[in-house]
């Protein structure tokens, strides 16, 4: 290998990441999801009844003046998320071949997590 | 440039849905399809099924008990045991994921025994789920 950007003799090594970011961020957020998870199936255990006020307090938690039940709801959904956009982009990559309708099935999928994203806002942070 | 033109191979394009569906999977690929089904079916009923579901059990006590009547009906039951299905399914299938990332149980035996308890477990845990929300006990 006389050229340090080829691989062998044949192939040239073009792009710039070849996606690790997107392996690392989707194994990062789903560890992130699944301690939430367990986190809070744990506070509905610990709710002896899950009545309104019960169910209410599980993201409406404050730890002195931080709203803290808040901010993790909240970081729970944006790394879901980024996780769903990584999946369904998978998802459009692996079966949609001609590139302008990938294109547009993955620009959907981005205005619908956005929409998502802002609906959780909005319910979680109106309470 | 370097020659990144395909070589001239044959090609098999012998692959149509009814073929598809006769495939005998082994089990790792049913979970991992599954895992994908699910995932798929999950990001679809975000916004129209989760988010007002959340949306109206957080809204008020009225609309918090009013959720429940509204599970009463057999047809809503069913879609949201098939959510609780895709989200436990997910979950323990991407549970194994990241363990065959970090290198453990990546033997042919293993796998196999991992996927099965995965298919397992998340019915399982449906089945439980299931129960407790529509109010066996």
């Amino acid at each position: 290998m006389a050229n340090p950007e080829r691989i062998g003799t044949k192939r040239l090594v073009v792009g710039a990441h070849y996606g690790t970011l997107d392996f690392i961020v989707q194994r990062a957020t789903a560890v992130i999801m699944i301690v939430y998870t367990l986190v809070f199936l744990a506070g509905v255990l610990f709710s002896s009844t899950l009545d309104y006020a019960a169910w209410r307090n599980l993201f409406a938690f404050r730890v002195g003046s931080l709203p803290l039940g808040q901010l993790l709801a909240t970081l729970f959904f944006l790394s879901l998320a980024w996780h769903a956009w990584i999946g369904v982009r998978d998802i459009w990559m692996d079966y949609v071949k001609p590139a302008g309708l990938r294109l547009f099935l993955q620009v959907l999928t981005l205005l619908w997590l956005v929409a998502a994203i802002v609906f959780f806002a909005q319910i979680i942070w109106s309470l | 440039m370097s020659d990144t033109a395909p070589k001239q191979r044959p090609q098999y394009r012998n692959i149509s849905v009814p073929q598809i569906l006769r495939y005998r999977l082994p089990l790792a690929a049913k979970t991992s399809i599954l895992h994908r089904i699910s995932g798929a079916l999950l990001f679809l009923s975000l916004p129209v099924i989760l988010l007002p579901l959340l949306a109206a059990s957080l809204e008020s006590e009225q609309s918090f008990n009013a959720i429940s009547s509204v599970f009463g009906h057999p047809v809503c039951k069913l879609v949201l045991l098939a959510l609780i299905w895709g989200y436990l399914h997910h979950f323990c299938a991407g549970i194994r994921y990241l363990a065959l990332d970090m290198g453990k149980g990546n033997d042919k035996y293993t796998a196999s025994k991992t996927a099965a308890s995965v298919l397992i477990v998340s019915l399982v845990l449906t089945a439980i789920f299931g129960l407790k929300l529509f109010g066996a006990w």
